[in-house]
């Protein structure tokens, strides 16, 4: 099976508003088409900066400094676009689009079951009600969320359990088709339960969008990804393929990490 | 003795002052007001003369009768009828000679102050809202961070100002200004009404931008990643999320425009008149009681309470009613 790159992150640098010193430096990661790729190491070496990055959510806030590129597959043209070249709000927009994102805390709008999965697709002009519904149920369904909530898709998405609400937010990702979907700590939230239900669901979801995933759990990282990427204070310091990573890592440091001599 | 059994027994007592404060002004203005209502009625709501004499024709020995009568049983009828007034029967000097007494009674009625009231509150409210909302998003979403500090402060600062200067300023430059713009009489509901609403701008907005900031910041990115602009994170997120404390900042702001009585004193014009324009003078409740209980007789005084009790019932049903949401969206 040859391995296509979807994104490739080269020599990227960020350094946060009036923070004294970058908290990514001399990044370089590649992204592989349908793939799982996780991010490790320990809280705040800037696993969650560099998956911000990626769809440019730092922009929201003002004066955030960074270098390097972030080429995003246009699959259309099948070349190579430096996200970080954006600058108009409708290119970021469709930036969004295609570059997904689910946070550490589901984040259900205050609104039903079907407006919060329809959210996205009415932002993108989408009006048409059949359509709509068809689409709200397609994507319920591949977060395997359906059973659950056909019937009650008028009730107020903040009545649902957290593991739920995480597959809601999920489901009104998958709806605008996106390329990529980033998770930031997706399960850290949750239950046990709830957990392997999300788990699994991404590993589901790789057949159609490309993932990268930060999680401080390694046995989610080994279980899940296809590759790993060990980050420590700013820097990369290993990738490679997860049974290489774990099993049979290169750098000290990353093996120190995974036997839980730190972190 | 129990430490834990005192602290409880104090919270409770403290709790229950608050409880009996309440309820004494109540029974304070109902009871003050009594008379009035009984000889109003709910009439008085309607009726839009204040202190008007009417004279009454009507014989010596009948008045005395009637007099005698009422004091004997005080148990009054809510709606008491035309020809037996409560306060003023007095006999006109001067016509001895006559069988036929002249009496006279006042006649008070609340449509004026309650309407001024009201449409003031309805001016300062319709004026202040979007502008309220606007300072909100703008220093909530909008402005850079070197701009929201300082005119945060500014704002807080322009709520802390006493009312009465709010008055003043509008009385001596804002009703010149509205007149050369509108035209109309400087003093009037419309100008009473707008520096009404300026005066709860401060307030409106800081409440208003808190609650919005209360909207965490991985909901907004949720919104902006599923590609949202800024204004339809606005629309869809903040004001949904922030929908309780915002109706809340308002039916509060509602509140204390209703219970003004300064900076309406100045610009209301204190005249007993409700016309058709809003750029004509008129008076509200606060404004009456302030002006009246000077020299009030205690005919006019129950009058005085009655509205009053009114501006309670008014103000009381709202603030109830902020609760109501306030509390619908801790749930
Ligand atoms: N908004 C911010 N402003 C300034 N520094 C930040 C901000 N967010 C994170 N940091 C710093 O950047 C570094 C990386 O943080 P983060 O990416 O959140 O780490 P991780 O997700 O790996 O735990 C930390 O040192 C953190 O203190
Ligand atoms: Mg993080």
């Amino acid at each position: 099976m040859a391995k296509e790159l979807i994104m490739d992150i080269k020599d990227f640098s960020f350094k946060y508003a009036g923070a004294p010193k970058p908290s990514l430096m001399n990044i370089n990661l590649p992204v592989y088409k349908n793939k799982i790729t996780a991010m490790i190491g320990p809280s705040g070496c800037g696993k969650s900066t560099l998956l911000r990055s990626i769809n440019r959510i730092h922009d929201l806030y003002p004066n955030n400094e960074y270098t390097g590129e972030i080429n995003l597959l246009n699959i259309q043209k099948n070349e190579f676009e430096n996200i970080l070249d954006i600058k108009k709000e409708n290119e970021f927009i469709k930036l969004r689009q295609r570059v997904g994102m689910i946070f550490q805390k589901p984040t259900p709008f205050p609104m039903s079951i079907y407006d919060n999965v329809a959210y996205g697709l009415r932002l993108s002009g989408l009006k048409d009600k059949n359509i709509l519904d068809e689409k709200v149920e397609k994507a319920l369904k591949g977060a395997a969320i359906w059973d659950e909530t056909k019937d009650r898709l008028k009730e107020s998405a903040m009545g649902m359990s957290g593991g739920q609400q995480q597959r809601l937010c999920i489901a009104r990702a998958v709806a605008l088709k996106p390329e990529v979907i980033l998770f930031d700590e997706p399960t850290s939230a949750l239950d046990p339960i709830s957990t392997k239900a999300i788990e699994e669901l991404i590993s589901e979801l790789k057949e159609f969008v490309s993932i990268v995933i930060v999680t401080h759990n390694m046995q989610q990282a080994s279980r899940l990804s296809d590759f790993t990427a060990f980050m420590y204070i700013g820097e990369l310091i290993e990738y490679n393929k997860t049974d290489k990573i774990f099993l049979n890592p290169k750098e000290k440091l990353t093996e120190d990490y995974i036997t839980g001599r730190f972190g | 003795m129990n430490r834990e059994l005192i602290f409880k027994r104090v919270a409770f007592s403290s709790a229950t002052l608050i409880l009996v404060l309440l309820l004494s002004i109540f029974i304070m203005l109902f009871v003050s007001a009594k008379p009035a209502m009984s000889e109003y009625g709910l009439h008085f709501l309607v009726e839009s003369n204040w202190g008007k004499i009417v004279k009454i024709k009507s014989d010596k020995s009948k008045a005395i009768s009637q007099k005698t009568k009422r004091s004997a049983d005080k148990s009054d009828d809510l709606f008491a009828d035309e020809d037996s007034p409560m306060f003023s029967d007095q006999t006109m000097p001067g016509n001895d000679q006559s069988e036929q007494v002249v009496k006279t009674k006042t006649i008070y009625g609340g449509f004026v102050p309650i309407m001024g009231t009201i449409l003031s509150t309805l001016i300062a409210m319709v004026f202040s809202m979007p502008i309220a909302m606007g300072i909100a998003v703008f220093l909530s979403e909008i402005a850079p961070k070197i701009i929201v500090k300082p005119v945060g402060i500014a704002i807080e600062l322009l709520a802390a100002i006493p009312s009465i200067i709010y008055g003043m300023w509008g009385l001596f430059y804002f009703a010149p200004l509205i007149q050369k713009v509108i035209g109309g009489s400087q003093i009037s509901l419309l100008t009473a009404g707008l520096v009404l609403g300026i005066m709860i701008l401060p307030f409106m907005a800081a409440i208003t931008r808190d609650a919005m900031n209360t909207t965490p910041d991985v909901l907004k990115e949720s919104a902006y990643s599923l590609g949202a602009t800024k204004f339809e994170v606005v629309k869809d997120i903040i004001f949904p999320y922030a929908k309780v404390g915002i109706i809340g900042s308002v039916i509060l702001s509602l509140g204390r425009a209703l219970g003004e009585t300064m900076a309406v004193a100045f610009l209301i014009g204190s005249v007993f008149k409700i016309s058709g324009s809003l750029t004509s003078p008129s008076i509200s409740i606060p404004v009456v009681l302030a002006n009246n209980f000077g020299e009030a007789d205690p005919q006019m005084m129950s009058a005085l309470f009655y509205l009053a009790f009114i501006l309670f019932i008014l103000s009381f049903g709202i603030i109830a009613l902020a609760k109501f949401y306030f509390l619908r969206g801790r749930r």
